[in-house]
C-alpha cells in the first residue's frame, strides 16, 4: 500500500517537475504552443508517429487493470481464508476397490485425538486459536418450508477466523456450547428462504427451525457473504450462505457419531468427527513451519484422508504471479514504448532535414544552438505526452468498456485501474520524448547556420 | 565619421577534401556609419562569402573584423549568435519567412531570441513596422497568403525589429519583377535615409545604382570602390553622411518612438 502511494507521489512529481516550468515561464508557454502549431501543421504524420506511444501506454493501462483486478478477486479471496491460518480438513479418501469391502458407514477425518495432539501446540504459544468444526450436508426445516443447506457445528471462535458478519442477533457463545443449547445461526439464503415474511428472531419465532429430530431457535443472521472461489482444486467452492450454525457440542450430542445423508436415491453413512480444524498462528512466519508439523502429525493416519491448506501459500504464489505479470507487463511495455520512441526519433529526424531552412533562418536571426535544441526537443517532448495522455484515455476506455461488454455476455472480467500506471507511463511517455527527441534535436542545432539557409 | 563596420585582411579558406579554396584573400573594408553598399562580383568572387562573415554567420579564417567596437572575428558561436540577434538584420533573396507564422510572428522572431519577454509592447511595435512597410492590413495572413514583393516587405519589418546597427541584404530583390524591386528598392533607401547602415549583395547594375557606394569583388579582393554620385533613390537631393537625426543603435529592442519618414 505504501509503495502504491509513493509511486503515486513519485510519477505526480516527475510529470509536474516536467509540466510547471513549461507552464510557469512566458517562453515555456510560448514554446508549447509554437511546437503545437509545428505539429498540427502534420497533424496526420504526428499522430501516426506516435500511434506507437499511443498503443504502449494504452496496452499497459488496460492490461494492467485486468491484472490488478482479478488479481485483487484471488487476493480478495484468500484473505477470506485468513493469511494466518492453517485450515485441516477431512477428506473422504477413495474407496479401496481390492478389499471390495464397501462398508456402509464411512469412517474417516480428523479425530478427536488428533485435536488434542495438535492442541499441544497451542501451549507452546505458536498457535492462538482452534476451530474445530463438523460440517455435514442437511434439510433445514421451518413450518412446511424446506431449505437444503449444510449444518456447521462449531465453536464461537468460527465468527472471527472466518470473519463472519451478523446482520442481525449474535454469534454462538461459549455458554451455548457447554450447555448444548439448541440454537442456530442463520446463513442469510437461509434466512431469506425460510422466513420470507417474519423476523427469525423475534419471540413468536422461537424454536422455529428444526434440524434432524429437534427444534432451535434462531440466536442471529449473518450478513450476505460473497462466496470463496474453489481455489486450489482441492478446495471446493464454498457458499456460506446456504450454512446454519449450531454448537459443536450440540451437534454431537443431537445428532450422534454418525450422520446419514441422502443423495440420489441411496443413503450414505458418514462418521467424522471433525471436517475441518481451522488454526490461526501467532505469527505470519510460524504459519508454514506450523504447517509442516500439523502435517508431520498427520502422516500417522494410516490412509490420506486429511488435507493441510495454508492460505498464505496461496497468498505468496498469487503475489509471485502478480510480481511476473507485472513484469511481463513491464517487458511489453518498454518494448512499445521504445518502438514508438524509434518512430518519434525517425519522424524527428525526417522534420529536422525537412526544416532544415526553418533552422537556418531561426540561426541567422540569432537564435542560439541551444534555442534550436530546445524547440525540437520540445516538439518531441510535447508530441510524446499528447501521446500518453491519448493513450491512457484509450487504456482508460478499454478499462471500461471491455467489462461492460463481457457484462453484456454474460461474462465477469473484474478490472480495476491501478492508477500508479497511468501516471508512470505518463512519465514514460515523456522520458521517451525526451531521450528520442534529443538527438535529432541535438542534430538540427549542430548544422551549420550557411548550409541550412541554402537548403532548399 | 565613425565606422560601423571595420574589416582588416579578412581571409577565408574553405577546406574540402584535398584542395583549398581561398574565398577570401585579404579583404580590407570600411563602412561608415548610415551608408548603403552594395557588393557586385560575377559568382565566386567572395562577396556572398563577405556578406556571411560581415552577417555573423561565418567565422574568418584569419584577420580581423570590428563591429562597432566588438571584434568579432574570434568569437564563440553562442556569441555570433547573441551579436545577429542584437546588431544585425538580414533579408535574403527568398526572403525566408517562416510559413507556419503570420507577418506579425514573423516579424517578432528575432525578439524571441534576444531573451526578452514578448509583450503587448513588442507586439505594438511589430505591427507598427508592419505598417511601415504597407503590411498594416495583413498582419494575420500567413506568408504564402501574400506576394512575393509583400513577403519581402515582411522581410524588411523582420530585419528592423531589433534596430540593427546594420542591415545585411542577399540580393533582396532576385527574386521579384522589376516594378516590386523598385518598391523594395525605395523601401531600402528611406531606410538608409533614415540613418540605417545597409550591406547589400546583388549582381545587377540597375539595382546597385540604388546604393550610395558599389564594391566590386573579384577572386575574393576587392576590386573596385566607387562612390555612387547620384543614387537613384534621392533624385537630386542626396542627403550628405551622416544624418543629424541619427540615433545610437542600443540592444533595447523597443523605441519609444520610431517615426518613419
Amino acid at each position: 500500500m505504501l509503495s502504491y502511494w509513493l509511486e503515486i507521489v513519485l510519477a505526480i512529481g516527475f510529470v509536474t517537475a516536467l509540466i510547471i516550468p513549461v507552464a510557469i515561464s512566458d517562453k515555456g508557454r510560448r514554446s508549447f504552443v509554437l511546437a503545437v502549431r509545428s505539429l498540427w501543421l502534420h497533424k496526420l504524420r504526428a499522430f501516426l508517429s506516435v500511434m506507437g506511444i499511443i498503443i504502449g501506454t494504452g496496452a499497459v493501462i488496460a492490461l494492467m487493470a485486468f491484472g490488478e483486478g482479478s488479481m485483487q478477486d484471488a487476493l480478495d479471496d484468500i484473505k477470506r481464508m485468513g493469511a494466518t491460518n492453517i485450515i485441516i480438513r477431512s477428506v473422504k479418501p477413495p474407496d479401496d476397490g481390492s478389499t471390495a469391502k464397501r462398508s456402509f458407514v464411512a469412517i474417516y477425518g480428523l479425530t478427536r485425538h488428533d485435536y488434542e495432539r495438535i492442541a499441544t501446540l497451542q501451549q507452546s504459544g505458536t498457535i492462538t486459536r482452534m476451530v474445530p468444526m463438523r460440517v455435514f450436508p442437511a434439510e433445514i426445516r421451518r413450518l412446511e418450508k424446506l431449505h437444503n443447506g449444510r449444518i456447521v457445528g462449531t465453536t464461537p471462535e468460527y465468527a472471527d477466523v472466518n470473519q463472519l458478519e451478523l446482520a442481525a442477533g449474535r454469534f454462538l457463545t461459549d455458554e451455548d456450547c457447554l450447555e448444548m443449547r439448541n440454537v442456530v445461526v442463520l446463513g442469510a439464503a437461509v434466512a431469506r428462504d425460510l422466513f420470507p415474511f417474519s423476523d427469525p428472531l423475534s419471540p413468536e419465532n422461537r424454536g422455529t427451525i428444526r434440524l434432524g429430530q429437534y427444534f432451535y431457535t434462531v440466536i442471529g443472521v449473518l450478513r450476505d457473504r460473497m462466496p470463496t472461489g474453489g481455489t486450489g482444486g482441492s478446495q471446493a467452492a464454498e457458499d456460506y450462505n446456504h450454512d446454519v450454525y449450531i454448537p459443536l457440542e450440540t451437534t454431537r450430542a443431537r445428532f450422534g457419531r454418525t450422520v446419514f445423508i441422502r443423495q440420489s436415491g441411496s443413503r450414505m453413512g458418514e462418521q467424522v468427527e471433525f471436517s475441518q480444524i481451522t488454526l490461526t498462528v501467532s505469527d505470519i512466519d510460524k504459519v508454514r513451519p506450523t504447517g509442516e508439523v500439523i502435517r508431520e502429525i498427520l502422516r500417522q493416519h494410516p490412509r490420506q484422508d486429511w488435507a493441510v491448506t495454508v492460505p498464505l501459500d496461496r497468498l505468496e504464489e498469487a503475489e509471485r504471479t502478480k510480481k511476473r505479470f507485472q513484469m511481463l507487463l513491464v517487458l511489453i511495455a518498454s518494448i512499445s514504448l521504445v518502438v514508438g520512441g524509434i518512430g518519434i526519433m525517425n519522424i524527428m529526424l525526417a522534420t529536422v532535414t525537412e526544416r532544415t531552412r526553418e533552422i537556418g533562418i531561426r540561426r541567422a536571426l540569432g537564435a542560439k544552438r541551444r534555442d534550436i535544441t530546445m524547440q525540437f526537443l520540445i516538439e518531441a517532448v510535447v508530441q510524446t505526452s499528447l501521446g500518453g495522455i491519448l493513450g491512457a484515455v484509450v487504456g482508460l476506455s478499454i478499462t471500461f468498456l471491455v467489462p461492460w461488454l463481457a457484462s453484456l455476455l454474460g461474462e465477469t472480467l473484474p478490472a480495476k485501474v491501478h492508477v500508479p500506471s497511468i501516471f508512470l507511463s505518463l512519465a514514460v511517455s515523456v522520458t521517451v520524448g525526451v531521450l528520442f527527441g534529443w538527438y535529432p534535436a541535438r542534430r538540427a542545432s549542430l548544422l551549420d547556420p550557411i548550409e541550412a539557409l541554402r537548403h532548399e | 565619421m565613425p565606422a560601423v563596420v571595420r574589416v582588416i585582411d579578412l581571409v577565408k579558406n574553405y577546406y574540402l577534401q584535398s584542395d583549398t579554396v581561398r574565398a577570401l584573400r585579404g579583404v580590407n573594408l570600411e563602412v561608415a556609419e548610415g551608408d548603403f553598399v552594395a557588393l557586385m562580383g560575377p559568382s565566386g568572387s567572395g562577396k556572398s562569402t563577405l556578406l556571411n562573415v560581415l552577417g555573423c554567420l561565418d567565422r574568418p579564417t584569419s584577420g580581423e573584423y570590428y563591429l562597432g567596437e566588438e571584434n568579432v572575428a574570434r568569437m564563440t558561436d553562442d556569441q555570433l549568435s547573441e551579436i545577429r540577434s542584437r546588431y544585425l538584420g538580414f533579408i535574403f533573396q527568398s526572403y525566408n519567412l517562416l510559413p507556419q507564422y503570420t507577418v506579425v510572428e514573423n516579424i517578432e522572431i528575432p525578439l524571441l531570441y534576444q531573451g526578452c519577454k514578448l509583450t503587448e509592447e513588442t507586439r505594438q511595435w511589430c505591427i507598427s513596422l508592419a505598417e511601415l512597410v504597407g503590411l498594416g492590413h495583413r498582419l494575420d495572413h500567413r506568408p504564402l497568403q501574400l506576394s512575393g514583393g509583400q513577403q519581402q516587405r515582411v522581410a524588411i519589418a523582420r530585419s528592423l525589429v531589433n534596430r540593427p546597427q546594420v542591415i545585411l541584404a542577399d540580393e533582396p530583390t532576385g527574386n521579384l519583377d522589376s516594378k516590386t524591386s523598385d518598391e523594395i528598392m525605395m523601401m531600402l533607401t528611406r531606410l538608409n535615409a533614415e540613418g540605417k547602415t545597409i550591406i547589400m549583395v546583388t549582381h545587377e547594375n540597375d539595382i546597385a545604382e540604388w546604393a550610395r557606394r558599389v564594391i566590386r569583388m573579384r577572386d575574393g579582393q576587392i576590386e573596385s570602390d566607387i562612390r555612387n554620385k547620384r543614387p537613384r533613390g534621392f533624385g537630386d537631393s542626396v542627403p550628405e553622411l551622416p544624418l543629424d537625426n541619427l540615433t545610437p543603435t542600443s540592444p533595447v529592442n523597443v523605441p519609444n518612438s520610431y517615426s518613419p519618414g
